[in-house]
């Protein structure tokens, strides 16, 4: 592959380019799908082709093709200078890289059971068997049972000598039922809405999730809901599970600590944030004991936002975001480190494939467990009123990620320290900042998981990323509940 | 870029490379650029060139699809091979039809068969990195002048689509595209425009920077208003990212599925009597090829008419499942649409090309705020989720130009709220519409639709801005 970079390298300088990087991606991935026990989709696909980057006169320029023949590659790199030097005639201000060390690399993701060497028999019988036990409650009118899995081999090579080899293997699966009665449509998942879990692991995961052995269980509260009383209106104490809460970081500390909108990048399409720069080290973000990380290190666990390198060559790193609820950090790339002082980017700059220009995404975006010892049972048992929410059905925040409404597949209420009836479209909403300061417990390392995101989408043309999420159970005071239904 | 013929002779290949009875190849070409501004600057300037060929193999009521962009013999080769693995281990479905045949590619005689507009454009396609540099820089130039800071896309592309399968069918599309999106930026306001069309002649990038910066300069200072119900003026931009979430549920499979908010409801009066909808490639607003996932030609399909829920959209398969079914004569016409997905899909099918019809008294939006003592004119909504599927309930934000009405006027630009609205209410209580236009926006795919004055809209929360 090094020579198709250089290929690339020596027609971009020749032609003006004081920098240069050459991504060659080939994206390898296997999707299934059943519906009511029998195939919905059942695909394979593979993609190959190179992405080159330039600078001249310290603008950007980008051109990608999926033919890697000497005069494909010759001609990909022209049209990138060509377009740099067409982005120099609007220009405020030249471009600004960190300075990062070459390195030469080789790093796979951490994997027990290579999920290639499974077959689609087995695979497919276990999305066929979840949906038999969908359907085997009376009521569930739709069952639905997918799985994901993937392979994406990357080489990354830039005129500063970088030379990194990465191949990031990703497992996913889940499942949905559906209820239909009268004039509601209910529907309840697992082990996550939207796909299930994700994870950058083997086909192991697939088994530690335990698909089939929930499957009933899922199905008969999606029957119940029908019978459960619509959610109450009012101000309450909140526990979120680990899945809502994962989403909950996505949606409004994620997106906000994402530097490129903080500077207007994402303006016209994902929106800015309220995370204006004097606010860094000077904003309560959230309570004492809300404690947020950027982590893309393997140390931290195989999320979707886990490698060794982001796609402009810089090192994963864990960056404090919220120390004892204090803002602490941004996620930024060599473009934008120096806005916020910073002499090196924390390495989260992505990129949905080889034709597509990395940007600054969220790599693993966590709130650390709680110190103490709390399980999910004490974190019930020490609440005396309030609304336990499980599972995402619909999430929205403005484009400044300061108010947000969620709403739930389920929930139950709690009183006097106890679970008690099942409660129906559920929703809640607030302003972020206000939210995350009325965090008052959060539970223990042993009931933190780390989600996957398979579907984020930022930029223009839209890329898809998959990021991830630690989270653990925990608890809100006093957050408007059922807000989606005031009025209506 | 990939031509018909060049298409039929990789087809031909993945046939001699294929062992099993039924083969299909739905090819995709793309030269597409985008270059993307911010801070009144260049930031972000790409380009792509790919090609794709997406194999399906069908034998003994099974079927899978490989997908690949290597289309030397290994490639071809390995993604015949993973589509008939794939397919091999699946129990045979009853509901599995032989792939479609030549005949059905081709549109029937009468209102389907009139003459479909070209969609191809030398210009466009001849668009260069310098052009639209070009185009930035005046857009650029509005923002200066109005003291503003701007963000935005300009993007061009060519593409071609092909599918051809072992039954004879082969149908073949190629369309250029052009887009502008611009935000401009004022310190605690915005605003916002875009368009795009196959014709880039047709787009006029200062003319919607201008109208743009009017709306930033227009909303300083906003006003926070208290929620509740509000006539609202919703521009094009924001009627189409609403009503795009109903779309979904006109498909016959929606239906069987019982994932529809029609279910039980076909035949009745759902809307207003103002609300009549079809879907018509053909429209010579409208974009996309003249056939669908299976290349069926698409047809022209009355889906509401004057508030009663007529037809629904149908793939081949659905059309003869739902005929045996319980809602065969409870679903108005069933006929194949040409309105599927590529197979095999658990969806079905759904519209594609949405176009209300206007039924005369087209008001313009300054004559619905003429006619406004008390509302909100609306220029775009933002993040819309679904947060009850029956009752077509959606949230979503206000953005980029959200302005109180009063006596008639608009006074001045408000803190964006929050909706929870059903969709259902919103086209019950639509009290003037503007002429259909293109619209473009960023939840739903463009669609042919009007400004609306709606009353009684659903504000719950208003944010800090």
């Amino acid at each position: 592959m090094k020579n198709i970079a250089d290929w690339a390298f020596n027609t971009a300088t020749q032609r003006g380019a004081t920098y240069a990087d050459a991504r060659i991606v080939d994206d390898r991935q296997r999707s299934l799908a059943t519906k009511n026990g029998k195939v919905g989709h059942a695909g394979s696909g593979e993609s190959l082709g190179v992405g080159i980057r330039v600078l001249v006169n310290d603008a950007w320029g980008f051109a990608a093709s999926d033919d890697l023949s000497r005069e494909s590659v010759d001609a990909t790199a022209a049209k990138a200078v060509e377009i740099a030097k067409a982005s120099a005639k609007v220009k405020e201000e030249g471009i600004r890289l960190a300075p990062e060390p070459a390195v030469k690399v080789e790093w796979a993701t951490p994997c027990k059971i290579d999920p290639f060497s499974t077959s689609i028999e087995q695979n497919l019988d276990l999305l066929t068997k979840i949906d038999h036990e969908l359907l085997a409650v009376k009521g569930v009118t739709l069952a639905e049972s997918n799985m994901h899995l993937g392979r994406y081999e990357q080489w990354f090579y830039s005129t500063e000598g970088s030379d990194i080899h990465q191949t990031r293997t990703i497992t996913g699966a889940g499942f949905g039922a559906y209820s239909f009665q009268g004039t509601e449509i209910q529907k309840r998942s697992f082990p996550n809405s939207f796909g299930g879990q994700y994870q950058t692991k083997g086909y192991e995961l697939i088994d530690e999730l335990k698909l089939v052995e929930n499957a009933r269980r899922i199905g008969e509260q999606a029957v119940a809901l029908h019978k459960a009383e619509q959610c109450p209106q009012g101000n309450m104490d909140l526990i979120l599970d680990s899945s809502q809460l994962g989403l909950q970081i996505h949606e409004s500390i994620g997106h906000p600590i994402e530097l490129d909108r903080v500077l207007g990048m994402e303006a016209n399409f994902a929106g800015t944030s309220f995370l204006t720069l004097e606010k860094l080290r000077t904003l309560k973000y959230g309570s004492d004991i809300v404690n947020v990380v950027a982590d893309a290190t393997e140390a931290h666990g195989p999320g979707l936002g886990t490698f060794a390198y982001d796609d402009e060559g810089v090192a994963a790193q864990c960056t404090p975001i919220i120390t004892n609820g204090q803002f602490t950090g941004y996620i930024s790339s060599r473009e934008t480190a120096h806005t916020i002082g910073e002499t090196r980017s924390n390495g989260t700059m992505r990129a949905e494939g080889w034709n597509r220009i990395p940007l600054i995404r969220m790599t693993n975006i966590s709130i650390l467990p709680g110190t103490k010892p709390l399980t999910f049972d004490q974190l019930i048992a020490g609440t005396d009123n309030g609304i336990f929410m499980q599972t995402n059905r619909s999430w929205s925040i403005d484009d400044k990620r300061y108010n947000f409404q969620f709403g739930c597949e389920a929930a139950w209420e709690i009183k006097g320290g106890k679970m008690g009836r099942m409660f129906k479209n559920p929703s809640y909403s607030g302003i972020t900042t206000e939210f995350w300061n009325s965090m008052d417990a959060i539970c223990s390392r042993d009931q933190w998981t780390l989600w996957g995101t398979p579907n984020c989408g930022k930029g223009q043309p839209m890329q898809t990323m998959g990021t991830g999420h630690g989270a653990a159970p925990a608890r809100f005071k006093g957050v408007k509940v059922g807000t989606a239904y005031k009025g209506n | 870029m990939l031509d018909q013929s060049q298409a039929q002779r990789i087809f031909d290949k993945v046939k001699k490379f294929s062992s099993v009875g039924e083969v299909e190849v739905i090819f995709s070409s793309t030269n597409y650029s985008l270059t993307r501004f911010a801070n009144n600057m260049i930031h972000q300037n790409v380009s792509e060139l790919n090609e794709v060929a997406s194999i399906r193999v069908a034998f003994d009521g099974k079927t899978a699809r490989a997908t690949t962009n290597r289309f030397d013999d290994d490639g071809l080769k390995r993604a015949v091979q993973s589509a008939e693995g794939i397919a091999k281990v699946q129990e045979p479905d009853a509901d599995h039809l032989p792939m479609a045949k030549a005949e059905e590619g081709k549109p029937a005689a009468g209102k389907d068969g009139g003459a479909y507009p070209s969609r191809s454009f030398e210009q466009t396609a001849a668009i260069t990195p310098a052009d639209r540099a070009d185009a930035v820089g005046k857009i650029v130039d509005v923002a200066k002048k109005n003291k503003l800071v701007t963000a935005g896309i300009y993007s061009s592309s060519d593409s071609a689509e092909a599918i051809i399968n072992s039954n004879g069918l082969s149908a073949f599309h190629r369309q250029t595209s052009a887009e502008v999106s611009i935000t401009m930026l004022a310190g605690d306001s915005s605003g916002w425009q875009k368009a795009n069309s196959s014709d880039a002649r047709n787009l006029e990038p200062v003319h919607l920077a201008e109208i743009a910066a009017h709306k930033a300069r227009d909303s300083r200072s906003p006003l926070e208003l208290v929620p509740g119900k509000y006539t609202v003026i919703l521009e094009p931009a924001a009627v189409l990212d609403l009503v795009g979430f109903m779309f979904w549920d006109f498909g016959g499979m929606a239906v069987l599925d019982q994932r529809s908010f029609l279910n039980n409801r076909i035949g009745t009066k759902l809307f207003g009597e103002n609300i009549t909808i079809i879907d018509d490639v053909r429209h010579p607003l409208q974009s996309n090829a003249p056939f669908d996932g299976e290349g069926v030609a698409r047809t022209r399909v009355n889906l509401v008419d004057k508030g009663v829920v007529q037809n629904l959209v149908y793939a081949r398969s659905t059309a003869a499942k739902i005929r045996t079914s319980e809602y065969a004569g409870k679903v108005g016409e069933i006929r194949v649409t040409g309105h599927g997905f590529p197979l095999p899909n658990e969806m079905g099918e759904a519209p594609a090309n949405i176009v209300f019809i206007t039924q005369g008294n087209e008001q313009t939006v300054d004559q619905m705020i003429a006619s406004t003592e008390r509302g909100v004119l609306i220029t775009r909504l933002w993040y819309i989720r679904e947060v009850n599927p029956y009752e077509k309930m959606l949230t979503g934000m206000t953005r980029d130009g959200t302005f109180l009405v009063e006596g008639g006027k608009v006074k001045q630009g408000i803190r964006n709220f929050r909706f929870n609205q059903s969709i259902i209410d919103t086209l019950n209580n639509v009290e003037a519409m503007g002429k259909a236009v293109r619209a473009s926006g960023e939840e739903a795919f463009d669609m042919v639709v009007p400004a609306m004055k709606v009353g009684g809209f659903n504000f719950t929360e208003v944010t800090k801005f």
